[in-house]
Formats: C-alpha cells, structure tokens, sequence
C-alpha cells in the first residue's frame, strides 16, 4: 500500500465521520429535554457520538477496503505476506485510544460534579416508592404538624429540588425521561446511612411528564408511573395551597387522598 | 431391569433421580415432623419438601449416572485401574448418552446440549417479542412476561454461552496443543452432566407454584428473597451451572498449563488457548462469588436468614456488589473464547499470521485483571458510596484499550492478506467485527456515569447486551461452530445455507437491536410488558425483525443436523489451518495422536516459506532439518523477515 492509498482512505474514515456526525448530532436521541442537568449530559452524548463515528469509520472503512482489495480471486491458493506485526502500529494504537478514554473520563467526571452541585435555594421533596406507586412529601410545606403528602408530583419550574428516595419493599428508580436524572430507591429498614439516596435536578420547562420506575419491582413494574407537573411558581404556590386545604380537612378528599394515606398515617 | 440399575446407564441416572428425590423429600419431611413443625410448609418462599428434593434429585442423578463410580471405588479402596478406558470414546451414537470420558464426546454434548437450550431460550424471546410487538397486553399477563425474560436471560447465559464455548475448547483445545485429553476426564465428565441438570431446573421452574422465577436474570433483593418458588430454582439451577463452570475451568488451566506437546511454549500456544486460558482464570475466582450469593438468597427465603433483609439489618445492595463482582466479569467469560475463535478463523482465511500476535495474548491478560475491578458500573444509578463511581468509570473505560488491540490486529491481519468468503466461518467473523464495534462503542458510552444515568435500565441496556452478546459472542459461536464442523463430524456443512444463515442473522439481528438504542434513550424502560404508544411503530418492527432471527436459526439447524448425517465427507484439513487439531484425521482418532506431536514454531505462519507449527508422529527427524534451529528457541517465529524481532508488551 502506498502512502497515498493511506491518505486517501483516511480521507474517506473523515468524511464518513462528519457526515455521519452532523446527521446524529442533530437528532435529539434522549427526547425532549426539560432539565438544566439534560444540557451537559446530552452535549456529552454528542460529544460521544463524534468520537464513535470516527472509531465506527475506521473499522469501516479497513474492513471494507480489505474485503474489496485483498479478496482471493477464484483459484488462488497462496498464501498472504507473512507479516507478524509493527512495533509502532502497535504502540499507536495501545497509547491513542487510552489517550481518548482517559479524555472521556475526565470530561465526564466534570458533567458528573457539574449534575451534582447544589444550589443553595433548593427544594427538598421526599419520595417514597412502593409495589406499584409513588408518593411525594414537601417537607417546607406542612400539614397539622406533617409535611404535605401527595400522589401527583407538581414542582416549581427552575427551581432545583433535591430529591431523598424512600422504598418500603423492594428496589425501585426514579427516572423523568425528560429530566435525563435517575436513581434507585433502596429499602434500607433501621439503617440507610450507607445508601445514598439523595440527588438534585432542576426542571426547566413547564409542562405535563411521566415518572417512571426503572428497576424491575414485580408484576405492576411497568405500570407503576406517577403524573409530574412542572409549573409556574405562582400555579406552584396555588396548587399547594389547595392541596393544604384539602389535606387539613382530614377524611377522603378527591385531590388529597393520597395525602391523607401517608400523610397523616405516619 | 436388576441388570440395567447395576450398570451406570441413563436408566440408572433416572432411578437415581428418583431416589435422591425420595430421599430428600423425605428428610424434610422426617424433620419437620419430629420437630412438630407443620410438615408441608407452602409459604411462596418456602416449600422446603420441593427445595431440598431439587439438590438430592440431581445429585441422585449424577450418581445414577456413574459420574463418581470410579472416585467411589477408589475412596472404598477397591481396585481401580489408573489406565481405565472404559468409559472413553464413542462407537456408535448411544455413547454420547451416557458418561463418557472422551473430550471429543464431551465436546459434542456440550455444543448438542447447549444448543438444545438455545433453541428454548430463542422460542421465549420469540414469545417476549410477540407479547411486545403492540402495546398493551397480547399474548401473556406481566406476571407470566416476567417470568418469560427471566427464564430467557438464564438459558442463554448460564447454559447457552458459558457452556458452549467450554464445548468447543473441550472439544478442539486438547487437540490444539497436541494433549491425548483433558488432565481430569472423569471431572470433565461430570462437569459436563451437571450441565443439564441446571437448564432443567430453570425449565422446571415454569411448572411449580408460582410460576417460573420473575426477577430478572439478576435476581436483585430483595424482589428475588420475596419471590414465588421458582425463584429457589433459579438459585439451585446456578450452584450446577456454575460448578459446572469451575470445575470445567480448573481442568483447562491444569491441561494447558501441564500438558502441552513438547515444544508448545506459551508464545506458542494458538490464540485460542491463551483465550481460554485467561477465560479459565475468570471463572476460577469470580464465579464462587454468585454461588455463594445465590446460596444467600436461597437461605434468606427458606432458612429465614436476613443477608438481604433490610428490615433486620441486611444490606440491600451487597447483593449487587457480590452478584456483579462475578457478572462482570462473566461479561469477558461470555467473549474472551470468542475473541479466540475469531484469531483462529481470521488468521486462517486471511492467510496470514495473526497481527502482534503478543500484543493479542497480552491483550486478553490485560482484559482478565481489568474486568475485575469494573463492576460497579453496574450500579451507578443503584445509590451505592458514590467516591466509587468515577474509579470504576476510568476502569471501565480502560477496557476499551486491550478491546481496541484486538479490533485493529485482526484488522491489520486483513491487509496484504488472500481473503477468502467462501466459508460461512469467516463471514461470522467479519460479521462479528462490526457488531462488536458497535457494542463495544455502546459500552463506553454506558461507561460514563452521566450517560449512564439517563439511560441506565432502559432499552438502550438491551441494545448493548444484545450486540456484545449477540453481536459479539453468538457470531463467534457460529463462526468456531462452523470454522470446526469438519472436524468434528468428519462431514462438510453446506455453504449455500450457510450464507442465507448468515445474512438472515445479520439483518434480523440489526434490525432488532439497532431500533432498541433509540427507543430507550427516548425513554422506554426494560423489563416492561407494556409501554407508552409512542414506542409503539419501532416495537413492531423490532418483533418483525425478531422474528427474521428466529428463522435463521433454523436454517442454521437445518444445515448442521442435516450435513452431519449427508454432508459430503471432510478432509484432514479443509481450511489447510496450521494448528495441531488440523493435521489429524477428521474426526480425529480416538486417543488424538498416535504419537505425541513436536511443536516448533508458530500457530499462524502462512507464507513463511518451508515453516511449521508441529512435526507430527512419523514425521521425525527429516522434518527437523527443514527448520533452523533458532526458530525452534524464538518465541512463535516472529522472524519471518520483518522488522519486529524485539518487539515487547505495552
């Protein structure tokens, strides 16, 4: 092979990397985004995406180029160069992709702290998870001495929350497709100071979602979802608010039976 | 009928069964009445009469079966011969039905019987992939679903994958490195038979109360302590598979670390070797690790214990550590005999000697001590200490680089090669390199913690362990399957069929596993019976696609079943390999060599003129001369005249 065959094949590997590149990056695999924390994940993934194209070009590219120029013609029973390897190829290809991982792993560990910084105005919210439903706590907003309790999750938009996971029976996940962000709820009994059950995420687009459970929990798994409302801070206020209302009336209340459940159970 | 109970038979295996059985059944039974407990106790966790019977049956069959005659006679100081032959080889097929002490036989029950679980496992991906191709409820109730996935999983890892590469190395390893046998063929023997008893304890689990086990292939705590009966299957069922495994492990190690041919120094040894050799070394101290936390899980249901009973002060999430500690690694036990086959067929087709062949060996060493230090990337979303994630994140993608190694030396290998397609073999091989790419790339994304928490136990999970698995390992498997069909039946698979196999394979495995990266980075979550309309379109044509790979697998036993018995008949040596296992007859006599073979260079040297791997029994002294003697002294003749006489590790 000459030097030009090379050049040109690694022109092909480069164009096949940007074209491939450009129509990727610009369809949105996670979905809709409706997170700060969906920013950094999803230009990571882009990111991402780049570097595998060219990797996926490569191959491509050696493996279709050597199937097309070296394929046996009918009746050829030779045998190939008797090359056993190239010191430098080798070293290449040892040292350059561990250059690029170790890139990849720094830059994530940076989106990771990034996803995980707290801001100081944040909101806590409890969620508690059970065979086959969510229920939710705002432990700023108080009812008869409880913190307010409620089936549907409504949250402030912009606001970041830091969500304590509870489960009661088995292992759970906590996961808003949109919101990009998921952790296990993890039954932990008397214990629990060796689970880390807490984690932050800042809705930023008002609109109507779906909380889904992510690990396998029994027969109702893949039913069990709860509605989520991200809202105004002024619907915010006023729907809980009602739900106040609703929950210190006691008794079955069609908005606040679920408050009252686990609300006032405890 | 006296006669046939003295004799170690299938017969005998059966009456076994039924005595262990008995005899387990009642112990619980004795027990519980002398204890005046309530003698049939059917808490879902509990039906110990059911349980214990699952251990003392088995074991009765394998007892039943002859599997320990021998070790019993010997313990009872009753005479045995040390060269006892008896039970080696096969005439005719009922040989292969009982214990046999040949590796060849046991080669063959291996890939026969893992195969069979292949076929059950693929009818219930078949049904999974029915019941998903619509939203809403088709074909099963979720209860029914999960048991359904659960079961799927279990077959084709425990005892379709692990099993059947252990198979093909019992099968083609001996004969690799010019060895009359295993060290251990009574160990290999029973190692073999356990096999069988696992997958049927999964089966069997579909008819007990409760239903099949419904918790994953994972069988997280703690779902898994509370679950239906079916659940303690899954725990028995994995103490033989993996028994099976060690042991089966420990017997390789010793063969190829004791019983190389003269000659056959470890820079000698073919790819495959080296691959099984690290393989071995995996399963030998990780997979005590899901025995043991199998066991846990089973004594916290029937015994009451509390490993994983957070309500008492059990740790939920040890589980998780202990389970992936060994599945993790299984991930590489499930691919590093792959990658093996794949040096033997690409080098083989090609031509040509493997590309730094060193660096390929080192690779796969590299792999082993890597891939312990991984697991927790399995649960980085599971709210373990989170210090560990990043430390396991920069390990995990460090994988990439001895993975990335092997890709671009086989790839390398290619060029200025004669690359002939003619044999379905190859196009597996190349096939795999693609689809492994694409796991491969799929797996370093899923490596980065925030990536990973997006689409952590969603589709985009499926996708990748189908195309590692599937992509990866089952194209190996049908490429060594194919690449040693010759040799082991002494007949030529058609390659017409085969090519229809392979492509129906390629598209209908494209076409289910591709569309699962998008549909669970938008959103869908595994291990769901039912899921939101808007996934609905791309399910279909997954199931559609699904449904393509099915087919193609029957063409693929089509082919096998039919060309065993009418193929044309096979030379020594077809592929004209250089390796040891081609230069006997095919299938190979029943001792392997009449004359232990002499190795004096390389496994791969194509196109060294006047070069040879080993001098076979007879070739003697004349052969000799041919070769220079330093090529006898340098590792794996890595002369051949180019610039790379000094070359080193990393």
């Amino acid at each position: 092979m000459t030097r030009a065959t090379y050049a040109r094949l690694l022109g092909v590997m480069v164009l096949i990397t940007i074209v491939t590149s450009i129509v990727m990056v610009n369809i949105d695999w996670n979905g809709d985004a409706a997170s700060v924390e969906r920013g950094p994940i999803d230009t990571l993934l882009d990111v991402m995406i780049a570097l595998s194209a060219f990797v996926f070009a490569i191959v491509i590219v050696m493996l279709g180029y050597a199937v097309w120029k070296y394929r046996a013609k009918p009746g050829d029973e030779s045998d190939g160069e008797p090359i056993h390897g190239n010191t430098r190829l080798e070293i290449a290809w040892t040292v350059i992709p561990t250059v690029i991982v170790l890139f990849g792993a720094v830059y994530s560990w940076i989106v990771l702290d990034d996803l995980e910084a707290r801001a100081d105005d944040r909101m806590p919210l409890s969620v508690t998870a059970q065979q086959y439903a969510w229920s939710f706590e705002y432990p700023e907003h108080e009812v008869d001495g409880e913190p307010l309790a409620t089936k549907e999750l409504h949250v402030p938009v912009d606001r970041q929350l830091e969500v304590k996971l509870t489960a009661l029976d088995v292992l759970h996940s906590f996961w808003v497709p949109e919101w990009g962000i998921k952790r296990d709820a993890v039954p932990t009994g008397t214990g629990g100071d060796e689970v880390d059950d807490e984690f932050v995420v800042t809705p930023n687009e008002e609109g109507a979602y779906s909380l889904v459970c992510t690990e396998l929990c029994g027969i109702g798994h893949s039913t069990m979802r709860a509605s989520v409302v991200v809202e105004s801070q002024e619907d915010f206020d006023a729907w809980i608010d009602e739900q106040i209302e609703a929950g210190s009336g006691g008794g079955a209340t069609p908005t606040g039976d679920a408050g009252s459940s686990s609300g006032s159970g405890s | 009928m006296t006669a046939a109970l003295r004799r170690p038979s299938l017969i005998r295996a059966g009456f076994g069964f039924l005595v262990g059985g008995a005899l387990g059944f009642g112990l619980v039974v004795a027990l519980r009445a002398i204890s005046g407990l309530e003698i049939f106790q059917t808490e879902q966790t509990g039906y110990p009469h059911l349980v214990v019977p699952g251990i003392t049956g088995p074991l009765g069959f394998l007892i039943g079966l002859g599997c320990f005659d021998y070790w019993f006679r010997w313990a009872a100081g009753r005479p045995t011969l040390p060269e006892d032959h008896s039970q080696h080889g096969a005439s005719t097929w009922r040989d292969y039905f009982r214990f046999n002490t040949d590796h060849k036989v046991i080669g063959i029950q291996y890939i026969v019987t893992t195969f069979f679980f292949f076929l059950v496992g693929g009818l219930i991906a078949m049904l999974i992939r029915a019941e998903l191709a619509q939203p809403g409820t088709q074909i099963v109730d979720p209860g029914v679903y999960n048991g359904l996935f659960s079961t799927h999983a279990a077959l084709m890892i425990f005892v379709f994958v692990i099993p059947v590469f252990a198979g093909i190395a019992n099968y083609v390893l001996p004969l690799m490195i010019g060895a009359p046998d295993m060290a251990f063929p009574r160990l290999n023997a029973l190692s073999f038979w356990m096999l069988p008893m696992a997958g049927l304890l999964f089966m069997a689990s579909f008819l007990v109360p409760g239903g099949a086990f419904d918790a994953g292939w994972t069988g997280y705590a703690p779902l898994s302590t509370g679950a239906p009966l079916g659940q303690s299957f899954f725990n028995l069922g994995v103490q033989f598979a993996g028994a099976s495994s060690v042991a089966t492990a420990l017997n390789f190690l010793v063969t190829i670390i004791t019983m190389r041919a003269p000659g056959m120094t470890f820079w000698r040894m073919p790819l495959l070797v080296w691959a099984n050799l690290s393989t071995s070394l995996l399963v030998v101290a990780a997979t005590p690790f899901i025995a043991g936390v199998q066991f846990m899980v089973l004594f916290d249901r029937v015994l009451d214990t509390n490993f994983f009973q957070a309500a008492f002060g059990g740790d939920v999430l040890s589980y998780q550590h202990i389970f992936w500690f060994y599945s993790h690694p299984a991930v590489y036990i499930m691919m590093l005999p792959g990658f093996g086959i794949v040096s033997e067929v690409i080098s083989t087709h090609a031509r040509k000697p493997i590309f730094g062949y060193r660096l390929m060996a080192l690779a796969l060493i590299g792999i082993v001590v890597l891939s312990y230090t991984v697991w927790a990337h399995h649960m980085f979303v599971s709210g373990m200490f989170s210090w560990l994630r990043v430390p396991m994140m920069i390990t995990t993608l460090l994988i990439a680089v001895p993975t990335g190694i092997k890709i671009f030396s086989w790839l390398a290998t290619l060029f200025d090669s004669v690359l002939h397609l003619r044999s379905t073999s190859m196009l597996f091989a190349l096939g795999f390199i693609v689809t492994f790419v694409v796991g491969g790339i799929s797996g370093v994304m899923l490596g980065m913690v925030p990536i990973d928490i997006h689409v952590s136990d969603t589709y985009f999970i499926v996708a990748h362990i189908h195309f590692v698995l599937f992509g990866g390992s089952v194209f190996t498997i049908f490429a060594g399957i194919y690449h040693w069909f010759p040799k082991m039946t002494g007949r030529m698979y058609d390659e017409k069929l085969g090519r229809v196999h392979f492509y129906l394979t390629l598209v209908g495995m494209l076409g289910t596993f591709i569309p699962m990266h998008w549909i669970g980075m938008e959103g869908m979550p595994r291990r769901v019976a039912d899921y939101s309309a808007q996934f609905g379109d791309w399910n279909l044509m997954i199931s559609v696609s699904s449904f393509i790979l099915g087919i193609a697998q029957l063409v693929f036993m089509y082919n096998m079943v039919v060309s065993w018995r009418y193929g044309p008949r096979a030379t020594a040596n077809p592929w004209r390999a250089k390796t040891i296992e081609w230069q006997v007859s095919s299938p190979p006599p029943i001792f392997n060599f009449d004359e232990i073979p002499r190795v004096v260079g390389g496994p791969y040297e194509f196109g060294v003129p006047g070069a040879r791997h080993a001098l076979m029994g007879g070739e003697g002294e004349d052969a000799e001369h041919e070769v220079p003697a330093e090529a006898a002294g340098s590792a794996s003749g890595e002369g051949g005249g180019t610039a790379t006489l000094t070359r080193g590790g990393p």
